[in-house]
């Protein structure tokens, strides 16, 4: 199976702090595949450096073929790349019907037809469509942010915390959906709920202190309980 | 399938009624002075409008606005005097006004609107205070802060005709802003208001929409000032000062920022009540100190209207509804349970 995102030893600054001292890391398409660390590892930065909110010092990173190292945030998601934050970044004072229309850059018959697609998995949002995006609950707001990274015809999604601060009735739903969303899209999913990271997730890369410490097969890691208790803690 | 707006709607309905009385209130009060001041209303409420669509719809907070009130006022005067008081030269001053406030936004935006918005703060009042001083300095264009009259065009020396084209401009342009801020584009601008990064995130070149919404906010403001020239046939360097950048931000807070309807209010709350405290010293000499009581004014409505008179209202009527809704569902399910036994 081919990459589709691809990153070699990449470092970044956050103000003076090096917080990524050298990832490497790859995604093949079609598949989820899982960043998984402690707290602090560097997880969500290594999100935010691919979409180019955080832009990288050293190091490359390539998608689907293309050097997307230096490009700005806007022709990183136009290249193809949806970005679902940790914080969800639901613009509160637009409805649910707004916070969609704004994700959906331009109306075609394929984001249409995604848009009801993305209406059935989370019918929550149908329900709430003239909704504030602020006045959703929390496990509506990620549906909410899923849905808007998806509409568009991405190559890829990458995911952070979805599972955070939602109830398990709640976090199954949003499992099932990325599930459901694995088959259109590849995934980069990163995940602190191990369970729900080794339920979905196809391969893994461990990051510990901004560094690569291994990738492999979830099934590998699942096994390995000695890993698991290092740099998961669990076991 | 996106519903559209109506035209009779409840709300458009209201909007008629209030331009009508507008209309007519220049006949029922026949007094000269409040023409006056219903045309100062008008004209303020543009500016504030233009300044809702940079703090209310997309959260830039600028300091320098009242430079393109003044480029809008000083190119109509100045083209009044040198080309004669024709109705065509006043046209073509307000367009040649708001090309000019057009470019000076795209130049200044792309300079500054990449800074984070405190940094953007200081920018313009810094490039608004270089206009300031030019406008001081170029006497031979200006005559510097003395400031000189010009005529009219005939038919605005008449302050009922202008009064009416005033209005119609309120109008105009609360009808253009209401149908860009509903657009994809006005939704994009509060995104960016909400959260910037994450708007670039989704694929939006933000500085590109900011800059547009400047240049709009610009060239609004920049009529408002042709028009204020206009109404008091004088123009001097205090319509670049910082009180009326200052006036604009106070109407759009007031009223309510992010609304449009609110800045027209807070337009009206300050312009009325400028004119009655200034008014009220001829008989109570502790009004000669009117701003005080203004001041005080100000926090009463900070305080009693965070939100602004519409966003304040509009809160409270939701909650209202909220809890007629949720009385109403509760007395439901207590006949359902009333019928079930």
């Amino acid at each position: 199976m081919t990459n589709i995102l691809t990153l070699e030893r990449v470092e970044t600054f956050i103000s003076q702090y090096h917080i990524l001292q050298g990832i490497d890391f790859e995604a093949k398409a079609g598949e989820v595949s899982v960043l998984l660390g402690r707290n602090g590892a560097g997880k969500t930065t290594t999100l935010r450096t691919i979409m180019g909110l955080t832009p990288a010092s050293k190091g490359t990173i390539h998608f689907d073929g293309k050097d997307i190292t230096k490009m700005a945030p806007y022709d990183i998601a136009n290249s193809g790349i949806g970005y679902v934050p940790e914080d969800q970044g639901i613009f509160g004072q637009l409805t649910v019907e707004e916070n969609m229309k704004v994700a959906i850059r331009k109306e075609t018959d394929a984001t249409m037809q995604k848009q009801t697609y993305i209406l059935e998995l989370f019918p929550d949002l149908k329900k709430f469509w003239k909704k504030q995006g602020g006045n959703l609950s929390g496990g509506q707001k990620q549906m909410l942010a899923m849905a808007r990274a998806f509409v568009n015809d991405s190559k890829l999604l990458l995911i952070d915390e979805p599972s955070k601060g939602l109830a398990p009735i709640v976090i199954e739903k949003v499992m099932e959906a990325i599930t459901e969303m694995k088959k259109h899209t590849s995934i980069v999913l990163v995940e602190q709920n191990f369970m729900m990271a080794s339920k979905i997730g196809d391969t893994f890369t461990l990051i510990d202190d901004g560094r690569t410490v291994q990738s492999g097969e979830m099934q590998n890691l699942i096994e390995d309980e000695q890993l698991k208790r290092k740099y998961l803690g669990i076991g | 399938m996106i519903k559209q707006p109506l035209l009779l709607s409840k709300v458009n309905v209201v909007y008629a009624i209030v331009v009508g009385v507008m209309a007519v209130l220049p006949f029922v009060l026949d007094s000269r002075t409040m023409t006056i001041l219903l045309t100062q209303f008008c004209i303020f409420a543009i500016l504030a409008m233009s300044y809702d669509i940079l703090l209310g719809y997309t959260g830039i907070i600028s300091f320098g606005h009242a430079m393109f009130f003044g480029i809008g006022a000083y190119t109509t005067a100045i083209m009044l005097s040198d080309y004669g008081p024709s109705i065509g030269i006043f046209a073509v001053s307000i367009v040649v006004g708001i090309v000019l406030s057009a470019i000076i936004s795209v130049i200044s935006g792309a300079l500054t609107l990449r800074l984070k918005s405190h940094f953007y703060a200081m920018f313009t009042l810094a490039i608004s205070g270089l206009f300031l001083v030019l406008a001081e300095k170029w006497r031979t264009v200006t005559k510097g802060n003395d400031g000189f009259t010009f005529r009219a065009p005939e038919l605005f020396r008449e302050r009922l005709y202008f009064y009416f084209l005033v209005l119609i401009c309120l109008v105009v342009v609360f009808i253009l802003l209401k149908r860009i801020v509903a657009s994809p584009f006005g939704k994009v601008l509060v995104a960016i208001r909400e959260n910037e990064q994450r708007t670039r995130s989704l694929g939006y070149k933000t500085l590109g929409y900011k800059i547009i919404a400047s240049v709009i906010a610009g060239a609004v403001a920049s009529l408002a000032g042709s028009l204020y020239a206009i109404s008091l046939r004088f123009v001097n360097t205090s319509v670049m000062t910082m009180d009326i950048t200052l006036d604009a931000l106070m109407m759009t807070i007031i009223g309510g920022v992010g609304t449009l309807i609110g800045p027209i209010i807070g337009a009206g709350v300050i312009e009325f009540a400028q004119h009655y405290l200034s008014g009220l010293a001829r008989e109570y000499p502790i009004f000669e100190r009117w701003i005080i009581f203004f001041g005080i004014l100000y926090i009463l409505a900070v305080i009693f209207f965070p939100r602004g008179i519409v966003g304040t209202v509009s809160l409270r009527y939701h909650e209202w509804k909220l809890k007629k809704g949720q009385k109403t569902k509760a007395s439901v399910k207590l006949r359902e349970k009333e019928i079930q036994r």
